[in-house]
């Protein structure tokens, strides 16, 4: 039966996308170990890392388009709950370290020794178990979510307030976390990480694995998001997006589909942000800062929105993009080429790259368009 | 009704008693009172400003009233439940401007406005079944827009995107349909259809008709309420109101 939800209407695009996804989980692992260094063949574990970190985003920008390509909520804070399955992996990693820090504190993280702390708060109780990690990576974003949801959704916040406060959110909780006697790292994060279940993090064999489960990840999200869009609460979630008043008198409580996909979505960006963390090596709170959660909706935008492999796509450009122009002659530009990137994919291509491909797609099957619907405002 | 619900304090399907509302010191109902019996429909005209929008508002939830009664089958008290409750006891509405989803087809249109459960996990793992599929086909077929059910509601005509939402609210199937204005920005033609269509809809649920234009009220041909400043000014057969003097002085000015 999950099967079957999953895989409804599979559209070829997704089955491409699919494809794609499993391709690169096999190829870049097997690229990197069994071909030979110094082969024209061999892909570098940095690049294979980067490109890892990518995925990640891409499933940040799937869960992202989630709620606002589809549900119209724009979140400007949605690299808090990124950052947040990000702390979870990372107060995981940070417990493996066991005696091996500078400091030998078989129990406490060297950040608290330095504080001259002389116990483990009781926050951090249990994150020397994966399996609890693992549990509270999904939990701590999708609780806030669902909590500041609740409040936010049946008190009819919506439009720009609503964008506003989750902008608000995340730069509350990046305050909070660059607080020493929060009991994070403060302005340092959590690094210097040594296992993960047991294998080096920096280990080639387990930058792979890393490599391979992202993409696995990737997977089971677009797979989860796009279950959900095509079912028949995704229509009502568009309808909500649409015509927010009119779903209600249809009988939908309105807030209540909100809370759902919002506090999904937020599950979904905690993991990404917790497979982020091990193939970076370090979560600190700069990963609060609003300006991510605002580059985010930059690259669903920009890949267009309302189509999941859209928003991956974006991601992946966008980062790509960054990476190229930040590390040569260009870097100082960098900011002015995004500013103008999103300026002119929202006059030119409101329907960002994917969109914008199956218009011309379209228009060249048949040269006389089916009138089609002005496009919904941006929220 | 009254014989299944022991409990009801009035026959009628829609009780409204004293009920007013007022913005901003700007009373927009004042002292309304008004009942419709099932299976009854009525049309409501009046001035602009005569409050018959926020009296929809009212009976959908929408606005809360600050005094009065506004009740539902009898027993049920509107003004403590949300729109979502009060669409799923049976009440559904039509928008004076077509409200329909444009990004959906029109099939979907008529697939969330269809009488099935609302919540959250129903939803999510819903399943049409054949006899839901047919209902669809009937509506459908009832508001001429069979041969289009693929296409965008949003690439609908104006006439074309009432009949949809008349389509949706037969889906729903309610117990009393709220219709604002359904021929407002029609043809003549598309006029004389829709008074068809609504007094076919009216044979098996109760009708509340918000229309300005009295040719159509005729030719739905019942019993007419006249809204003036937030209550009611005369109430019968449109002739019969027609020729009241007080009627004319309001909406041809003194």
């Amino acid at each position: 039966m999950i099967s079957r939800f999953l895989m409804q209407d599979m559209d070829r695009r997704g089955t491409v996308f699919l494809a794609l996804i499993a391709g690169l989980a096999i190829l870049i692992p097997a690229l990197n170990l069994l071909v030979p260094v110094g082969s024209a063949f061999h892909i570098p574990t940095s690049t294979m890392s980067l490109w890892g970190k990518y995925l990640c985003y891409a499933l940040l920008a799937i869960s992202l388009d989630l709620v606002w390509g589809y549900c119209g909520i724009l979140s400007l804070g949605h690299g808090a709950f990124f950052a947040l399955g990000g702390y979870a992996m990372g107060m995981y990693l940070m417990r493996q370290i066991g005696s091996r820090g500078t400091y030998g504190n078989p129990i406490l993280p060297d950040f608290m020794v330095f504080l001259n702390w002389q116990e483990l708060p009781w926050y951090w109780y249990g994150f020397s178990s994966f399996p609890f990690a693992m549990l509270m990576v999904l939990a701590v974003p999708g609780l806030l979510a669902f909590i500041f949801g609740w409040f936010a959704f049946r008190s009819r916040v919506t439009g720009v307030y609503l964008s506003i406060i989750t902008q608000a959110l995340t730069y509350a909780l990046l305050l909070a976390f660059f607080r020493n006697d929060m009991g994070f790292g403060g302005n340092n994060g959590l690094t210097d990480f040594k296992d993960i279940i047991g294998f080096h993090v920096q280990a080639q064999t387990t930058r792979a694995a890393l490599f391979s489960m992202t993409c696995v990840m990737l997977i089971a999200g677009f797979l989860i998001a796009r279950g959900i869009v095509v079912s028949k609460l995704g229509k009502v979630v568009i309808a909500i997006r649409d015509a927010e008043s009119r779903t209600r008198f249809l009988g939908y409580r309105v807030d209540r589909f909100k809370l759902f996909v919002f506090t999904v979505s937020a599950c979904m960006a905690g993991v990404a942000g917790a497979l982020y963390v091990p193939q970076v090596g370090i979560i600190n709170p700069s990963e609060f800062a609003p300006a991510n959660s605002i580059e985010t909706v930059i690259w669903v935008a920009v890949g267009g929105r309302g189509t999941l492999v859209g928003a991956a796509l974006g991601a992946v450009v966008v980062n790509y993009a960054k990476t190229v122009f930040t590390s040569g002659f260009m870097a100082p530009y960098w900011l002015f080429a995004l500013g103008a990137l999103f300026v002119f994919v929202t006059i030119f291509m409101p329907k960002g790259i994917l969109g914008t491909a199956r218009q011309l797609l379209e228009k060249r099957r048949k040269p006389a368009p089916a009138a089609t619907p002005e496009p919904a405002p941006a929220e | 009704m009254t014989a299944a619900n022991p409990g009801a304090l009035t026959s009628s399907l829609l009780y409204l008693d004293g009920v007013s509302v007022s913005f901003d010191g700007f009373k927009a109902i004042r002292g309304l009172s008004l009942t419709i019996e099932p299976g009854e429909m009525r049309a409501i005209i009046g001035p602009n400003g005569a409050g018959k929008t926020t009296m929809m508002d009212i009976i959908t939830g929408k606005t809360k009233p600050d005094v009065g009664t506004v009740m539902f089958g009898g027993s049920i008290d509107l003004t403590k439940l949300d729109e979502a409750a009060i669409a799923n006891l049976g009440i559904g509405r039509k928008f004076q401007k077509p409200t329909v989803f444009d990004f959906h087809t029109i099939e979907d249109n008529i697939l969330l406005a269809l009488k099935a459960p609302r919540s959250v996990a129903r939803t999510l793992f819903w399943k049409t079944a054949a006899a839901q599929a047919k209902r669809i086909d009937d509506i459908l077929g009832i508001i001429k827009l069979g041969d289009n059910r693929d296409r965008l509601a949003g690439s609908l005509s104006h006439g074309q995107k009432q009949w949809l939402e008349i389509g949706m609210l037969l889906a729903q199937d309610p117990k009393l349909l709220l219709v604002d204005e359904p021929a407002a920005g029609m043809t003549d033609g598309e006029t004389a259809e829709t008074a068809v269509l609504l007094k076919e809809i009216a044979r098996d649920h109760s009708v509340i008709v918000v229309e300005h234009d009295m040719g159509f009220i005729r030719e739905l041909g019942v019993k007419v309420t006249v809204l003036h400043e937030g209550s009611v000014l005369a109430e019968g057969p449109l002739d019969q109101v027609s020729a009241n003097e007080r009627v004319v002085e309001v909406y041809l000015g003194r």
